[in-house]
């Protein structure tokens, strides 16, 4: 993601036709019947007028005999499509309100080594971007600090909450390691020529985290703690007991090596984030049972001779070699709402549709370590759910008319809406 | 005191000649010295030039100059003889593009876009105001002979180059100097022997041009600011730049291009300016050789090939593009390819790392088809000729310069050494200790206090020897260097009684000093008995096998010469055709495409011959149409000023960019490449099609109205700048940098008016013509276009108010986030939109940016289109017109249309392209589902009838590429293995040209163009 460095002493022109009105909605009273739908489960499975049933935030019944409780409000989703809420592996929503104002940027912090970074403390709920990601079935997403070398932790947030404590729905349950790109500079940037071979700087830096992963888990391996607290320490000690998995950013082929060392060195629960090579090296992958975040799926190959859909066909690989994988969207311009989309485009380059759709519910749901709360419309997970008029994963008809954040209705207005009705409103159109 | 010397040696005009050098200025410490150096070579093998070689032949020399050339030539009383049996005698190489001499060029940092602007030249003195354009800079004023330099120049056969200070745009003039070690005073052949310009600005830190198009429309600028100059303006006093910029346009005008497209681009600077330059090469001009040839240019050619890569790694290996491979394999193959083409070409050392690799590399060259005489005719008479000194230099004629080597045989061969290089008539040696080969049988003398004692010594090269003495041979250790000699041999085979000889070469034999073991001295001789037969010698060239093939582009998904796609009648039957006309979508329809052009839209066509494309359950629309593109350019931005509308994308289009090719993947037929947004008013836009495999010229849309960029915002007043001194600094001055621009641009016209009625009165005198302007007047006049970046509303209601007030329109609005804001007031000005589906946030000006901007600004009644103004999102256009559908309810026919036909009508083009309808291109899509569709995938983009996407195609492409991979990744380990210095792996990383708007990351490899320009 390209930087701005740019100072502006005061934000402005958060003007007032904004959307604080749109409150966060109260917890589930009474139940509620989704009827006549046709249910995508997440799994892969397709249920056909089927209904869905959910009560004090939990789905109990789903199929075609459930039987709606006494004064439950029943939504007839006749010709709709009933999915569960989507998830957004990696994001820095709530963290980035625009990407070029430095003032509104607090996904990096300083220095290489911040395990005890948590992105949880700086997630904003009213980020203006939030609610226009619902409106295209996204209800979860995995708050993600970046940059350094040992960048911090990341939280699950649902995305309808009065403030972050409210917004958690896993917290501080990955770590997030950038791995160096260990490649040299181009030779056409004048800079390159001096600097230090990054190759080799890189290397000393990921030794330098298999030291601190050394000593980390020789610290916790003696019960005598009396020596000084070391709070990086700490903030690590997750990793060990596998309370907390490892998500290392890594693209190339040798990136991807480095990461499954350490997984297999420290004997760590690891996800490959990023990926972009990741089908190169699919059967490593598969062998030691590390999953893949995709970085957006749309996006340019890597080098011109590469078939020029890689990207897109990178999960239909990935699938057939059985790794894993979620799909995630981290677009800097359209700020992730297009996540349905990049699986779309999965599905068109090789996925069938329902596996798509489960690189972005159920897949991103058992790699954020969330699969038993959420991620597929299945009995006694929270009701995270999303109807849609059409085909989600197709912009030509993806219109979302409700959605669900355990079992809450929340309301699927935002900014963009408002200043669309304004409009509508100034010229007269209905 | 100064002493006048005079030597009458003679009469007429050696005499005259002799008389100037001999008599110099310089006071001399000591005693006199004067020599002719009157020499006569003889029995040589003698290269006059290329086409002609004298055996037996003797070569006169005197006073630095050739006296006379010619077979069993009589030794003139007077001259020294140097016995030349065996050997050859060549005219010393001349390299016509050299920086011998002059002072290293610091070159300076690149433009950094938050680094506050230096607006104005930092040269002192009475210049011109561009601190690139250093015409009046002279090689010939800083010129200092360099001796180590100029020996490894010596050592690969040069005796004289051009040189000049490789500072700058316009670099002034380059003296011809020779490579002799005296004074610079007769080094100095000639002071002004040309005059140079390049694509670099070397040493200027000042912000324009910062691009390749800004580079070019300088050039242009100056030929017209140095003709106008000519008239004395008073308005301009001294500029002793342009002065000299006039003087130089006599002498032979030398532009280094250093690239294939560079050369064509230089190539047009000249034409428009009626100046033919010689063009010196980079090395890939092999990829185009054809529009080599058609610029009619001589070329100075370097022999700097790239190192193999170490591909042993095959993660390291697999960042390494195919192009980069093969243009390692094939750069070789340069020079061969401009002498099977006929075009004249000289030979360089310049860009060598070291000179000695100079002639390793040449023969590489002749390994890879360059002929011997081509080769030869490269290195003496094109550069002689084409610098206007081939009386003096480039080949041994009688009066010409004494500059010449002599090798132990002919030139090029593999074994063939370098004696002396004789520069002015002075000898350099540059390894002439076998100039006398001592192989062969002496007879060997001791003179011991027993008497002498004979032996025969057989000598097989200076390191080797063996001494027979009656029946015993036994070797000897042995030493030969030319001048002294030494033996240590123990003849009786016993290592008590070792004999030590030590000797000096003499010319008629060698003569000697001597101990054995018990320390018994004696003298020796030795005499030549039998010369050894030379040993057979050859230009073995090891040639280089099977090698690929140049592709059309040179770069993955080429063609071969002769594969090209080209038009195709063909007939699309049974498919549903998106017309954009009152049609509609037509269900199982035909359509006939036929000389580039749609034929016929029916149902049962037929055409005899045509290719029939199956098109049941798909979809044909029109090509996609990119309002707003920066693909397929060399530079993007001309940030150096806030108006910069001389500069003009189509001075620098590059038809190699493999995103051509991934985007017609997506249906693009046209794409309109717009300038950056870093100023106000930007630069001349270029529509082009998608024709892959195309040069630059060939990418051109023809015909089309031409379009201009400005810019609105936060980019023009550089605020991602914490320290910008660049004017406008806010919007309010944005506002004014708009109004100032048109309205000097008004009184230009006038100016120009009033001249154009009174240029037959007596005193008119013309305007500076400026090109500037001239674009701005051609908006005036509706003969230019404008699409404006712009975003918030005040910005863009203050465009359209200046834009009114001034007589002038903004055809398009691009970006345009804010448009649904001022829907009412655009449609007034008549004004279209061009937009992004649903792009917000990123920055501040876009925080009210909504994705139902198309869909308002569509029913306000505004023509809206769907751009991309990104190499990947290009690739997907129809999706982004396809979330107008889900964003406020748009028709699907009328979303297409804002990928297709209402790009094409606010781009002027409707009439040609944007629908299906008989008579105009045939620019069509046949998508394997709903084009709108995320599912949809372009099966066939099909340009002026010509398939230049075909998905069943791709994959056999694919298939043959890999293929091509692991044929050059072996070689390149073989060449490792064969024990060949390798470069580490370098991964193939790409330029990436954006607006200057993105926070998107576009891959690994991709290096966004402002962090280097």
């Amino acid at each position: 993601m390209k930087k701005y460095f740019i100072l502006f002493s005061i934000i402005s022109g958060f003007s007032a036709h904004s959307q604080e009105t749109v409150y966060p909605a109260p917890a589930q009273k009474g139940a509620v019947v989704i009827t006549n739908a046709t249910v995508h489960v997440g799994n892969g499975q397709v249920l056909n007028n089927a209904s869905v049933a959910f009560e004090n935030g939990k789905i109990t019944a789903v199929g075609s005999n459930v039987t709606p409780a006494a004064g439950a409000t029943v939504i007839n989703a006749q010709g709709k499509q009933v999915y569960p809420g989507l998830i957004q592996s990696i994001s820095n929503l709530g963290l980035v309100e625009v990407n070029s104002v430095r003032a509104s940027n607090d996904a990096q912090e300083l220095g290489e080594l911040n395990p005890n970074i948590r992105s949880i403390v700086a997630y904003n709920t009213d980020s203006k971007v939030t609610n226009t990601l619902r409106g295209s079935g996204i209800l979860l997403a995995n708050i993600v600090p970046q940059g350094g070398l040992v960048a911090g932790r990341s939280s699950v947030v649902q995305l309808d909450a009065w403030n972050w404590e409210d917004a958690a729905y896993k917290m501080d349950a990955g770590l997030h390691v950038y791995l160096p790109l260990l490649m040299p500079r181009p030779s056409f940037i004048p800079a390159a020529a001096n600097a230090p071979d990054p190759v080799k700087t890189g290397l000393e830096a990921i030794d330098r985290f298999r030291s601190f992963l050394g000593e980390a888990k020789a610290h916790f391996a003696v019960a005598d703690k009396s020596g000084q607290t070391n709070l990086k320490f700490d903030a690590v000690k997750g990793l060990f007991d596998k309370s907390m998995k490892l998500f290392v950013h890594a693209n190339t082929i040798k990136q991807i090596l480095i990461a499954v060392d350490l997984a297999k060195d420290f004997g760590l629960d690891m996800v490959v984030v990023g990926g972009a090579d990741s089908w190169r090296v699919a059967d490593l992958l598969k062998q030691n049972n590390i999953p893949v975040i995709l970085s957006q799926s749309h996006s340019l190959p890597i080098l011109d001779d590469d078939d020029v859909d890689q990207p897109y066909k990178t999960p239909a690989q990935l699938q057939q070699a059985g790794v894993l994988f979620a799909i995630s969207d981290e677009d800097g311009q359209t700020r992730g709402r297009n996540l349905p989309y990049n699986a779309g485009t999965a599905a068109a380059y090789g996925l069938s549709k329902e596996q798509a759709l489960q690189a972005i519910t159920l897949n991103a749901a058992k790699i954020l370590g969330i699969a038993d709360k959420t991620g597929s419309i299945e009995v006694g997970k929270d009701a995270n759910i999303v109807i849609a008029n059409g085909d989600l994963l197709d912009m030509r008809s993806s219109v979302v008319t409700d959605a669900f954040i355990q079992g809450r209705k929340i309301v699927l207005d935002d900014k963009q809406k408002q200043l669309y009705e304004r409009y509508k409103h100034k010229y007269e159109l209905k | 005191m100064r002493k006048l010397r005079h030597w009458l040696f003679g009469l007429g005009g050696l005499l005259w000649l002799h008389h100037v050098q001999a008599q110099n200025t310089f006071p001399l410490n000591g005693v006199a010295d004067p020599r002719t150096g009157y020499y006569a070579f003889t029995h040589a093998t003698l290269v006059k030039d290329a086409g002609t070689t004298l055996n037996n032949a003797t070569l006169v020399i005197r006073d630095g100059r050739i006296v006379s050339v010619g077979a069993n030539l009589p030794v003139p009383s007077g001259a020294v003889e140097v016995n030349c049996q065996g050997k050859f005698i060549y005219p010393s190489f001349v390299d016509a593009y050299s920086d011998y001499g002059t002072p290293a060029v610091q070159r300076a940092p690149g433009f950094n876009f938050g680094a506050p602007a230096q607006l104005n030249t930092a040269t002192k003195g009475a210049y011109g105001w561009n601190q690139a354009l250093k015409a009046e800079q002279n090689a010939f004023a800083v010129f200092t002979a360099d001796e180590t330099k100029a020996k490894s120049l010596r050592e690969a056969g040069f005796g004289a180059v051009l040189t000049h200070v490789k500072d700058g745009i316009s670099r002034g003039t380059g003296a011809l100097v020779t490579l002799g070690g005296d004074k610079e005073n007769f080094a100095l052949l000639k002071e002004k022997a040309s005059a140079h310009y390049s694509f670099s600005k070397g040493s200027s830190t000042q912000s324009y041009p910062s691009s390749m198009m800004g580079m070019i429309a300088l050039l242009r600028q100056t030929y017209l600011d140095a003709r106008w100059y000519k008239q004395n303006p008073v308005t301009e006093g001294k500029n002793l730049t342009l002065q000299a910029w006039n003087e130089n346009q006599g002498l032979p005008q030398v532009f280094e291009a250093n690239d294939k497209w560079n050369v064509l681009r230089a190539d047009r600077i000249g034409d428009e300016a009626g100046v033919q330059y010689i063009i010196k090469g980079g090395g890939n001009e092999y990829q185009r050789i054809g529009e080599m040839k058609a610029t009619n240019a001589t070329f100075i050619l370097p022999l700097s090939f790239p190192q193999a890569q170490d591909v042993e790694d095959p993660a390291d290996a697999r960042m390494v593009s195919v192009s980069d491979m093969k243009h390692w394999e094939l750069a070789p193959t340069n020079p061969a390819a401009f002498e099977r083409a006929g075009i004249p070409f000289c030979l360089t050392t310049a860009d060598l790392k070291d000179a000695r690799e100079f002639m390793s590399n040449l023969k590489k060259a002749m390994a890879y088809g360059l002929s011997e005489t081509a080769a030869l005719n490269a290195l003496t008479k094109t550069p002689a000729t084409v610098l206007g000194v081939y009386n003096e230099v480039g080949s041994l004629d009688a009066g010409k310069w004494a500059n010449f080597f002599i090798s132990s045989g002919p030139v090029f061969n593999d074994k063939t050494v370098i004696y002396q290089n004789w520069i002015q008539g002075k000898k350099y040696v540059v390894k002439d200790e076998n100039w006398a080969d001592p192989a062969g049988s002496y007879q060997v003398v001791f003179n011991t206090a027993n008497g002498p004692v004979n032996y025969t010594l057989n000598v097989k090269s200076g390191t080797s020897a063996a001494l027979v003495g009656g029946k015993d041979t036994v070797t000897s250790k042995f030493y030969y260097d030319g001048r002294s000699v030494r033996i240590n041999v123990a003849p009786e085979r016993s290592t008590e009684n070792l004999y030590r000889l030590s000797g000096t070469v003499g010319g008629q034999g060698w003569t000697g000093y001597g101990e054995d073991s018990l320390g018994n001295r004696f003298t020796w001789t030795a005499t030549a008995a039998n010369p050894a037969t030379a040993k057979a010698d050859s230009a073995r060239r090891k040639a280089p096998g099977a090698l690929g093939k140049v592709t059309y582009p040179f770069e993955p998904f080429g063609y071969e010469e002769g594969a090209q796609p080209k038009a195709e009648t063909i007939l699309v039957r049974n498919a549903t055709v998106w017309t954009n006309e009152a049609d509609g979508v037509l269900q199982n329809t035909d359509v006939l495409l036929r000389d580039g052009k749609i034929a016929a839209v029916g149902k049962n066509l037929t055409a005899a011959g045509a290719r029939i494309i199956d098109g049941t359950g798909k979809h044909l629309t029109p090509g996609v149409i990119d309002e707003h593109s920066h693909i397929a350019a060399a530079s993007i931005n001309e940030g150096g000023q806030s108006v910069t509308s001389e500069v003009r994308i189509a001075d620098n289009l590059n038809p190699d960019d493999i995103n051509i090719y991934r985007q017609l993947s997506g249906g693009v037929t046209t794409s309109h490449i717009l300038h950056g947004s870093a100023n106000t008013i930007g630069g001349q836009t270029q529509l082009i099609k998608l024709r892959w495999g195309a040069n630059d010229e060939g990418l051109k849309f023809k015909g089309a109205d031409g379009f201009i960029k400005f810019a609105l915002g936060e980019n023009v007043k550089r605020t991602s700048s914490t320290q910008n001194n660049r004017f406008p600094d806010t919007r309010m001055g944005v506002e004014q940098v708009l109004t100032d621009a048109f309205t000097r641009a008004k009184d230009y016209e006038k100016a120009w008016k009033e001249y154009e009625a009174n240029k037959s009165k007596k005193g008119a005198v013309a305007p500076r013509r400026d090109l500037e302007l001239d674009a701005l007047v051609e908006i005036l006049n509706s003969k230019r276009f404008i699409t404006c970046h712009s975003y918030v509303q005040s910005e863009i209601n203050a465009a359209l108010k200046v834009a009114d007030k001034l007589g002038f329109k903004f055809n398009t609005l691009t970006h345009i986030l804010e448009g649904y804001k001022v829907a009412d007031k655009m449609k007034q000005h008549g004004a279209a939109a061009s937009t992004f589906s649903d792009w917000w946030n990123y920055k501040m000006e876009v925080i009210d940016a909504i994705p139902y901007n198309a869909t308002i600004m569509q029913r306000v009644g505004l023509n809206v289109a769907i751009n991309s103004d990104d190499a990947e999102m290009a690739r997907r256009l129809n999706q982004e017109a396809a979330k107008s559908v889900k964003y406020g309810g748009m028709s699907e026919e009328d979303a297409l249309k804002m990928v297709t036909l209402n790009p094409a009508k606010m781009l002027h083009i409707d009439k040609q392209v944007g629908s299906i309808k008989t008579g105009k291109d045939a620019d069509v899509v046949l998508w394997s589902n709903h084009p709108l569709s995320i599912y949809a995938q372009s099966l066939y983009t099909i340009v002026d009838g010509t398939v230049f996407y075909d998905r069943g195609k791709d994959e056999q492409m694919r298939k043959s590429l890999a293929a091509e991979r692991q044929r050059l990744v072996r070689k390149m380990v073989g060449e490792k293995r064969g024990g060949a210095a390798v470069t580490p792996a370098l991964p193939s990383y790409q330029l990436m040209h954006t607006c200057s708007d993105h926070s998107h990351s576009h891959g690994l490899l991709t290096v966004d163009a402002e962090e280097v320009e």
